[in-house]
C-alpha cells in the first residue's frame, strides 16, 4: 500500500480532527499526491473567488487591469530573484497578484500596474531576519492607499462590501480557506483573528445594546473572510513561534477593531495588518522559531491550536508538540537545512 | 528566498517608485444614443425619504427633503447626528432643487425607431413623462421640557431646533415623550446605542409664525453641514417599529467619484435591456416591479445603484443637470459660479466643476438592514444609469431582401424583449405576450411572398 509512503509526523499534537485526518488512510492516499506547496491550493482558491466575482457579483475589475496587476508583480518579481540571485517562482507573485485584482480598485492600469510591482517589490526590498516585514498584497493596498489620500484623491480605492453577506459564500470562503490555512500550517492565525475580532465586535453590540445581528451580519461580510484567510494567514509574514503567533493575530484584530469602529476607517483590516506587520519582528523575538519553508507539513509546525498537548492520549507527543526554540522538528521527510533562528538587526 | 543584498535592492525599488508617477490610463465614457421619453422617479415609491449627501473628505452636508403632508404642528423629527451644530450649520433650502436632482438621476425609458432595411433613414421623437402616487411620513407632538442637555436653540426658516445630548437612554426618551415626541416603543434601545457613541440629536419641530411667513403650504428640507469623518446614514430610529419596509434615495455628491455602502453589497440595478413598446404606457409600474424583483434576487439585503455620472452632462437626459447655484445649495461647496453645464450628449472637456452624483436606492426594514448605512466614496467616475429601451419597428411597405429578413426577425426579437420583461420584472410571460400583441407588436412570422410576386410588379397590384 501507498500508505505506508508516508508514516505521520512524530512530532504532532493535533486535536481530534488534525489527528483523524493525517492518520485516516484516505488522507495518507491523497497526500501522496498532494502538492506540497500550499500556494498551489491558495492560488486554485482565489481564481475560483475570482471567476465567482466576475461571474455572479459583477466585479468591476477589467481584464485590463487584471493583465497589468499580473504583469506588474512578475516583472518585480523577476527582477527581485535576478538582483537577489535566487531562483524564480511566480506562486508568490500570482497569490499577491490574485489578491490584488480582488482587493483593490483603480481606472489607471498604469497605477495598477505600479502597485503590484511595488507589493511584490517589497518582498525584496523590506526584510529583516530572513524574513520579509510586509505581507505583499497588504503591502500594496497599504501603500497605494495612504499614496492616494495624500497626492491622488480616488486613485486606488478598496470595495469591502462588494462580498456582500450571504452567509453559504462566507462558509464556502472560510472552508476553502481553512483547508488551505491547513496546508500552510496557519489555521491558527485566521480562527484566532476572526475569535478575538468577532469577540469584540458582539462584546460592543452587548454593551450599546444593539441586536447581535449587526456583528453577525459583519462577520458574514465576504471581504472579511477573505482578508483572514488568505491574507492574514500567509505563513512568510506571519511569526513562526506560536505564542508569537497568537500575539500577532489577537494584535490584528483589536486594531482592526479600533481602526474600524472608533477611528471610522472601512479599510482598518489592511492598516491593521500593516501595523501588526511592523511589530512583528518584536514578538518574534520574544518568541523565536524555525521559519517556515514552502512545503513544510502542517502536522510539523507546533500552532496555536496544539497548545495544550495535555489533552493529548499520547503523553510523548505532548512533549515534542513544543520543540526547543530555534531547532527545527526533525521530520522524516522534510530534507534538512539549518536553522536561522530570526535576529534582529543591530540597530 | 534569500536575501543578497537588500540596501543596494532597496535602493532600486525606491528610485523606481520615485520615478513612477501614477499617470491614468482611463477608459473614455461611451455615450448613448436615443430619446429620453419617461422617468422613474421617486413619487412612485410610498414612505420614501429623499436624501442628498454632499462629501469632501471629512466635510458633510445633508440635506433631508420634507414631503409630510399632515397637520403642519405636529410635524417632529429626531436625527442623530455626529456633533454639536452651530446655527450657521443649518439651513432650509428649496424643494424644486431636490426635484430636479431627483429628476435628472431617474432611471429612463427611451425609445428607438427602426430605419427601413433598404434605405438607412433614422426617425427621431420625444414623448411624454409619466409620474404616480404620493408619500407620507411619521407624525410626532411636542409637549415640555425635563432633563437632558439642550446644546443648542436655534430657529431656522420655519423651523424650531434643539440639538441635545443625553447620558442615558431612558432619560432621553422620557424628555422626548415629555416633549410630544412620539417616540415609537423599542425605540429606546436604538436611542441607548447612539448615546454610547456619542452621537448628539437633532429635534425639529415647526414653527408656526415662522412658517405662515414663508407663505408656503409645505414644509421645506432642512439641511445640516458639519465634519466627521462617520460618512453614514443613520436609518435604524426609522426601522423601530416601522410598519413594512420604506424607501430611500440617497444622492450623494462628491468629488472624485461613485459612493457605495461597505456595510451592504451595492448593486447596478439591471441596465440597457430591450422592453416591449407598452412599457411607455405603464413605465412606473415596470420600474415599481423590476426593483422590487432585484431587491427580493438579492435577498433583501442589498443597496441598489441607480445613477452614477460626472454632474457636467447626461446622455439621454432626463433633465439638464443641475446649476452651478443649486449645487452650491445643496453643499457643493467647491464650486463658484463656473460654466453652466452642458445640457445633453456631449461629453464635455474636463472642468474645475468636478461633481460626481451617485444616486442608491435601498428599501429597507429592521431585518434585512439592522445596522445604519456606511458609505465611502470611491475613485470610481465611470457612468451609469438605469435605462430602458423601447424599439419601434419599422413600419414601410419597402421591398428588398433586407425587408423580408427584418420582418421575418421581428417576432424573434419580440419574444425577447417579452422574455426580458418577464425576467426583470416577474410579471406573467402570457400576459406580455397579449399586451404585446395587443400593441401591435405580433409574434406571427409574416407570409412568405413568392418570389414571383416581385416580379413584373404584381405584389403592387395585390396590394
Amino acid at each position: 500500500m501507498t500508505l505506508s509512503r508516508l508514516p505521520p509526523p512524530k512530532h504532532q499534537a493535533p486535536p481530534k480532527l488534525q489527528a483523524c485526518l493525517n492518520r485516516s488512510a484516505a488522507f495518507g492516499y491523497l497526500e501522496a499526491f498532494m502538492p506540497r506547496d500550499p500556494r498551489v491550493f491558495q492560488i486554485m482558491a482565489l481564481s475560483s473567488l475570482l471567476a465567482f466575482g466576475w461571474s455572479q457579483r459583477a466585479f468591476d475589475i477589467l481584464p485590463l487591469g487584471a493583465l497589468a496587476i499580473v504583469i506588474g508583480a512578475l516583472t518585480a518579481q523577476g527582477l527581485g530573484s535576478l538582483l537577489q540571485a535566487v531562483k524564480f517562482d511566480p506562486k508568490s507573485a500570482v497569490i499577491t497578484s490574485l489578491s490584488l485584482i480582488l482587493l483593490i480598485r483603480s481606472e489607471s492600469l498604469l497605477a495598477l500596474g505600479c502597485l503590484a510591482a511595488l507589493a511584490v517589490g517589497t518582498k525584496f526590498a523590506l526584510r529583516l531576519g530572513g524574513k520579509h516585514i510586509f505581507n505583499p498584497a497588504n503591502a500594496g493596498i497599504v501603500g497605494g492607499l495612504i499614496f492616494a489620500s495624500v497626492n491622488s484623491p480616488g486613485l486606488f480605492w478598496t470595495t469591502p462590501g462588494q462580498w456582500g453577506t450571504a452567509i453559504w459564500l462566507a462558509a464556502l470562503m472560510a472552508g476553502a480557506g481553512m483547508f488551505v490555512t491547513y496546508r500552510a500550517a496557519r489555521l491558527d492565525i485566521p480562527l484566532v483573528f476572526l475569535g478575538v475580532f468577532a469577540g469584540l465586535m458582539f462584546a460592543r453590540a452587548i454593551w450599546l445594546g444593539d441586536p447581535l445581528t449587526i456583528p453577525a451580519l459583519r462577520l458574514q461580510n465576504g471581504a472579511l473572510i477573505l482578508f483572514a484567510f488568505f491574507m492574514i494567514s500567509d505563513p512568510k509574514t506571519t511569526p513562526d513561534g506560536k505564542f508569537a503567533r497568537l500575539a500577532f493575530a489577537s494584535a490584528a484584530a483589536a486594531i482592526a477593531f479600533w481602526l474600524t469602529f472608533f477611528a471610522q476607517q472601512s479599510d482598518g483590516l489592511f492598516y491593521a495588518l500593516a501595523i501588526v506587520c511592523i511589530i512583528r519582528p518584536l514578538m518574534e523575538w520574544l518568541d523565536p522559531a524555525r521559519h517556515y519553508r514552502w512545503g513544510d507539513r502542517p502536522g510539523a509546525i507546533p500552532s496555536v491550536l496544539t497548545m495544550f498537548p495535555a489533552r493529548h492520549k499520547n503523553p510523548r507527543n505532548s512533549s515534542a508538540a513544543m520543540p526547543p526554540h530555534g531547532t527545527m522538528p526533525p521530520h522524516s521527510t522534510m530534507p534538512p537545512h539549518s536553522a536561522t533562528p530570526p535576529t534582529l538587526p543591530a540597530e | 528566498m534569500q536575501k543578497k543584498h537588500p540596501s543596494k535592492l532597496k535602493r532600486r525599488v525606491l528610485a523606481a517608485l520615485a520615478a513612477t508617477t501614477a499617470l491614468g490610463v482611463t477608459g473614455g465614457a461611451v455615450a448613448f444614443c436615443g430619446f429620453y421619453v419617461a422617468k422613474a422617479d421617486t413619487k412612485l415609491f410610498n414612505k420614501a425619504s429623499k436624501v442628498v449627501m454632499m462629501r469632501d473628505e471629512d466635510r458633510t452636508v445633508i440635506t433631508m427633503a420634507n414631503d409630510y403632508q399632515g397637520e403642519l404642528k405636529e410635524f417632529a423629527i429626531v436625527i442623530p447626528v455626529p456633533v454639536v451644530l452651530e446655527e450657521g450649520q443649518i439651513h432650509v433650502t428649496e424643494n424644486a432643487i431636490i426635484d430636479h436632482l431627483d429628476a435628472y438621476t431617474a432611471p429612463r425609458l427611451v425609445e428607438y425607431f427602426d430605419e427601413d432595411p433598404c434605405q438607412r433613414v433614422v426617425y427621431e421623437r420625444m414623448v411624454q413623462s409619466t409620474a404616480v402616487d404620493e408619500a407620507a411620513s411619521p407624525s410626532l407632538r411636542r409637549d415640555k421640557s425635563l432633563g437632558v442637555t439642550i446644546e443648542a436653540e436655534y430657529t431656522v426658516g420655519e423651523y424650531d431646533i434643539q440639538i441635545l445630548s443625553a447620558d442615558q437612554s431612558d432619560g432621553l426618551a422620557t424628555w422626548l415623550t415629555e416633549n410630544g415626541y412620539k417616540i415609537p416603543e423599542g425605540a429606546e434601545a436604538t436611542l441607548g446605542s447612539y448615546i454610547k457613541q456619542g452621537t448628539k440629536f437633532f429635534v425639529a419641530k415647526v414653527n408656526l409664525e415662522e412658517q405662515a411667513k414663508t407663505g408656503l403650504k409645505y414644509l421645506r428640507p432642512l439641511q445640516v453641514a458639519f465634519e466627521s469623518p462617520k460618512f453614514m446614514l443613520p436609518i435604524r430610529l426609522g426601522t423601530v417599529n416601522a410598519d413594512g419596509k420604506q424607501e430611500l434615495f440617497v444622492f450623494a455628491l462628491t468629488r472624485t467619484g461613485r459612493v457605495e455602502t461597505t456595510n451592504y453589497r451595492t448593486v447596478k440595478l439591471p441596465t440597457d435591456m430591450d422592453v416591449p413598446l407598452f412599457v411607455k404606457g405603464e413605465f412606473g409600474d415596470f420600474y415599481k416591479s423590476m426593483f422590487d424583483t432585484q431587491v427580493q434576487k438579492e435577498n433583501e439585503r442589498a443597496v441598489f445603484l441607480e445613477y452614477a455620472w460626472d454632474m457636467n452632462w447626461c446622455d439621454p437626459c432626463a433633465a439638464d443637470p443641475l446649476s452651478p447655484e443649486e449645487l452650491r445649495e445643496l453643499g457643493v461647496y467647491w464650486i463658484d459660479g463656473g460654466p453652466t453645464p452642458q445640457p445633453r450628449r456631449s461629453m464635455p472637456q474636463p472642468q474645475a466643476r468636478d461633481v460626481f452624483v451617485t444616486r442608491l436606492h435601498v428599501s429597507y426594514d429592521a431585518e434585512h438592514f439592522p445596522e445604519d448605512l456606511m458609505f465611502k466614496e470611491t475613485g470610481d467616475r465611470s457612468n451609469f444609469q438605469g435605462r430602458y429601451v423601447m424599439r419601434h419597428p419599422w413600419q414601410g411597405d419597402s421591398t428588398c431582401k433586407a425587408a423580408d429578413d427584418y420582418r421575418a426577425g421581428l417576432p424573434k426579437r419580440f419574444e425577447s424583449e417579452a422574455q426580458t420583461l418577464a425576467n426583470l420584472t416577474g410579471w406573467e410571460i402570457d400576459d406580455i405576450r397579449t399586451k404585446m400583441d395587443d400593441g401591435g407588436q405580433s409574434f406571427t412570422p409574416p407570409k412568405k411572398v413568392p418570389w414571383w410576386k416581385r416580379l413584373w410588379g404584381n405584389d403592387k397590384e395585390d396590394g
